[in-house]
């Protein structure tokens, strides 16, 4: 029924990510790189699924928050960082990390404070809308570069940060849905109603799924970041946030095993993908239009979901 | 009585044109069995949203426990200690029998989010108390048979009783129950009403009851209100209510139906 | 006078809003969704009418009334047709789905036609230049200066919001729609078709996106597939502000929406958030007014 020896898959999966970081020079740097991008999307999948899966509130603007957080942390990097000693790099990192997560997370309480009574498509549009004012925001600002974004960033972002934060970020989820007070998001989601007759308030929960979702976005943004090195407001826009949703579909809304695999496939898939030319975009859609028509559940919804939900 | 555990005083709500219901005046006091009926339409069911904080009354005073309930919001009211079941039944689907109880366990455990993220030896031990609680309403109601089933797919009968079963687990003084015996047949009927009358004991709750089935009404309830167009028509033991010709009369036709 | 010029452009860019805020308004009243691919629907409207300038052309020579008038009949009955099999094949077959199925799924439709007509072997992502099809001259009056073009527009705008007035409260068809946007079980009770009155009502609202998406075509430098973007959203945000499911709202919103944009792309300092001021009056609105202004707050049966 709960998680037993969480913490203790939780330390081991970071000690792995560690390890294999270290030897990671060794290895090809392109499949290290799609590595990293896996990492980050099984953040920002998992993170969404608390927001959208668990807690049944239909955000469409996750890529808002990562923005935040990506812009954040790079901006951190580039004042503090760059400059800094070798030794206090990791830790202007992880301050970095830290800090884009804490905005975007009060960004997320932004986002969720009007959004609480709204439903279904209102709620989606809201959602939508807020990622682009934030990406506006970004792009009319100088002190985030504007049009052209942010450049040099410091390529900090190895395969241990990057399995390290995921592994932290599925503890984190799992943890709070996996016990007796996480069952209030999924009651919350099955009726809020109900919910509320029952002494659960759906304002705090529908609150926090928000600013918890939002503040892992924003991390993964500043992996991403880190990762790539440049940013740009571009990449934050609606087509992004469709990305992510789309993983979370794909993996089973509030299946957190499902939704990493989802991420794992859509992430080893873009390159193939990208190949077809001017056909992703086509492909991508009909899957997008095939999947809700014959399964929308996810690919990866087996039988019922019992009270350990992932 | 003393001061009732519920009082409502003068209460009015109306929708836009329509009012729902007018000057209702009632009062429960604690481990009382009282009944609410009246025919379709009566407010009935507005009466107990208004209880439990889903509407706001646009005239009079609603207090539980000596205070008032107004401006206060459904979770609220269910941590004060009222708890309720719903005309058409309200579970959790994505949930199973076990869990269905379990969220609505917590309304007395503080610190919850903290606790489920820590998760230091607290944590364990507040889970297994969870456990052995959930398991205890379970099983008076007989359903620990079935905790791991998905609550949607128990039959009808069982469903019923097990959202009653969820509202005790918030630790209520008052329940309200909207039709519980709706499409029970009479054994199951027989069944409820035995079950109610031990869970009012055991736990020491008023009952507030709507129902339509008057077996069951006159069977168990001490006192009666009767609800006709939102307005009490009526009110005493079920003797009394039974001889009210004006309860007669609004239920004129009705009566051979549910007798 | 100045205002007075603003106004004026901003209700030329309003009509456009509210002709495809009626659309979106429409399906949300019979269906309860928000129609993602609606958008769509106007940029096909443009390049049907791109397509079909230079035939009217050779027929009845450049920049005709009449071409003109025949090129934009033709293009709403093309979109209409098109929004009639989008909901056959995408949305009928998800009627019974939680609403957040068929949502998803109208994205997906949006993505695929916007994907589709940028590929090279369709219409291509470039922006292609729209013809001109009628003779633009400057109107001097009232001490402002307007676009004949975008007289045409309030015009021919005043006169198809007249016709859906007409339609929808005169007519047979209308008095269904009414009544399936109440209560649909109801309606099909009383003997109305709803298939075919949803049927109707995707066409109609298609034909007037086609309208507003030539209309849109005429004012814009050019056409390319993602163009029905903005303005969809806008004139959403619109059929929000006046009320989802209300028409004379739609109507209502679509022109105040333009005419505040307007105003705000005229003011130094607010102009360059001109994009985000849309948002924010949704966002305003669904906060503080969620019935929108002329919409009525809907009560949820406990």
């Amino acid at each position: 029924m709960m998680h037993v020896g969480a913490k203790r898959s939780l330390l081991g999966a970071i000690l792995i990510a560690v390890v294999v970081s270290l030897l990671s020079a060794q290895f090809n740097r392109y499949y290290r790189d799609v590595a990293i991008d896996v990492a980050i999307n099984i953040v920002l999948a998992v993170s969404l699924n608390l927001i959208n899966g668990h807690t049944g509130q239909f955000s469409l603007g996750h890529a808002g928050f990562m923005a935040v957080g990506g812009y954040i942390a790079a901006k951190i990097t580039l004042v503090f960082g760059v400059a800094a000693a070798a030794w206090s790099q990791p830790l202007i990192f992880l301050g970095a990390l830290l800090t884009g997560g804490i905005v975007a997370a009060l960004a997320g309480l932004a986002v969720g404070v009007p959004s609480l009574r709204l439903r279904g498509d209102y709620l989606a549009i809201v959602t939508l809308g807020f990622g682009e004012i934030i990406r506006v925001i970004f792009q009319t600002s100088e002190t985030f570069g504007a049009a052209t974004g942010l450049v040099a960033i410091p390529k900090w972002t190895t395969l241990g940060w990057g399995f390290g934060v995921a592994a932290i970020t599925v503890y984190v989820v799992g943890s709070l849905v996996n016990s007796t007070y996480g069952r209030g998001f999924l009651a919350v989601h099955d009726d809020e109603i109900a919910a509320g007759a029952m002494g659960i308030n759906p304002v705090r929960y529908k609150v926090t799924a928000f600013v918890v979702g939002a503040f892992f976005a924003g991390v993964a943004g500043g992996l991403f970041a880190h990762s790539k090195t440049t940013l740009s407001p571009t990449g934050f826009d609606f087509m992004k946030s469709i990305d992510i949703v789309v993983m979370v579909i794909l993996g089973g809304m509030g299946n957190t095993v499902g939704v990493i695999i989802a991420a794992v496939l859509l992430t080893a898939v873009q390159e193939p993908l990208r190949a077809l030319g001017p056909l992703r975009g086509i492909v991508f859609a009909l899957i997008i239009i095939v999947l809700m028509m014959l399964r929308p559940q996810g690919l990866f919804s087996f039988g019922k979901k019992k009270g350990a939900n992932a | 009585m003393s001061t009732p555990l519920l009082e409502l005083k003068d209460v009015t709500i109306r929708f836009g044109g329509l009012t729902a219901i007018s000057a209702f005046d009632l009062r429960i006091g604690d481990r009382e069995l009282v009944g609410l009926i009246g025919p379709n339409g009566a407010g009935k069911t507005t009466a107990f949203n208004l209880i439990t904080g889903v509407y706001q009354p646009t005239e009079g005073a609603i207090h539980f426990a000596g205070r008032t309930t107004l401006g206060h919001r459904p979770h609220q009211i269910a941590k004060r200690g009222i708890a309720r079941t719903f005309q058409n039944i309200r579970l959790f689907g994505s949930m199973d029998v076990f869990d269905n109880v379990r969220t609505a366990v917590q309304v007395h455990r503080p610190h919850g989010i903290r606790d489920a993220l820590v998760r230091m030896a607290g944590f364990r031990r507040g889970e297994k108390d969870v456990e052995k609680h959930v398991m205890e309403l379970l099983e008076i109601f007989g359903l620990h048979g079935q905790r791991d089933e998905m609550a949607k797919s128990l039959p009808y009968g069982d469903q019923r009783r097990l959202e009653i079963v969820r509202a005790l687990a918030t630790r209520p003084k008052l329940l309200l129950l909207d039709e519980p015996a709706a499409g029970m047949n009479p054994t199951e009927k027989i069944e409820l009403m035995k079950l109610i009358r031990f869970v009012q004991g055991k736990f020491g709750l008023a009952v507030l009851l709507v129902e339509h089935d008057m077996k069951v009404v006159m069977g168990i309830c001490e006192r009666i209100a009767v609800l006709d167009y939102g307005q009490k028509i009526g009110e005493g033991t079920p003797a009394e209510i039974q001889k009210n010709p004006k309860v007669i009369a609004a239920y004129l036709g009705q009566e051979a139906e549910h007798a | 006078m100045h205002w007075l010029q603003q106004l004026v452009n901003g209700l030329a860019l309003g009509s456009i809003y509210a002709l495809i805020a009626l659309g979106y308004t429409m399906v949300y009243g019979v269906l309860r969704f928000i129609n993602f691919a609606h958008s769509d629907v106007l940029m096909l409207g443009a390049y049907s009418a791109f397509y079909l300038a230079p035939r009217m052309e050779a027929v009845f020579g450049p920049q005709s009334a009449v071409g003109t008038l025949f090129i934009i009949i033709a293009a709403a009955a093309i979109c209409a047709v098109i929004g009639i099999l989008i909901e056959l094949l995408a949305y009928r077959p998800l009627r019974n789905r939680p609403k957040l199925t068929v949502l998803i799924t109208a994205i997906g439709v949006s993505l695929f036609i916007e994907f589709t007509c940028q590929h090279g072997a369709v219409f291509g992502a470039d922006t292609k230049a729209f013809p001109k099809l009628l003779p633009s001259r400057e109107l001097h009056f009232a001490g402002i200066e307007m676009a004949s073009n975008d007289l045409l527009v309030l015009v021919l705008t005043a006169v198809l919001l007249f016709a859906m007035w007409f339609i929808v409260q005169r007519t047979k068809i209308g008095m269904a729609i009414r009544a399936v946007s109440f209560n649909e079980k109801a309606a099909a009770l009383m003997g109305v078709n709803v298939n075919r009155v949803i049927s109707f009502t995707f066409g109609l609202g298609s034909a007037l996106a086609a309208v507003a998406g030539i209309f849109y075509a005429m004012r814009a430098p050019g056409i390319e597939p993602l163009m029905g973007v903005q303005p969809g959203v806008r004139a959403f945000i619109a059929a929000v502000l006046g009320g989802i499911g209300n028409l004379p709202g739609a109507a209502l919103g679509g022109l105040l929406l333009g005419v505040l944009e307007t105003v705000a792309g005229g003011i130094p300092g607010v102009s360059i958030y001109r994009d985000g001021i849309a948002f924010a009056i949704l966002i305003l609105i669904l906060i503080f007014r969620p019935a929108g202004l002329l919409g009525r707050a809907v009560i949820e049966k406990v």
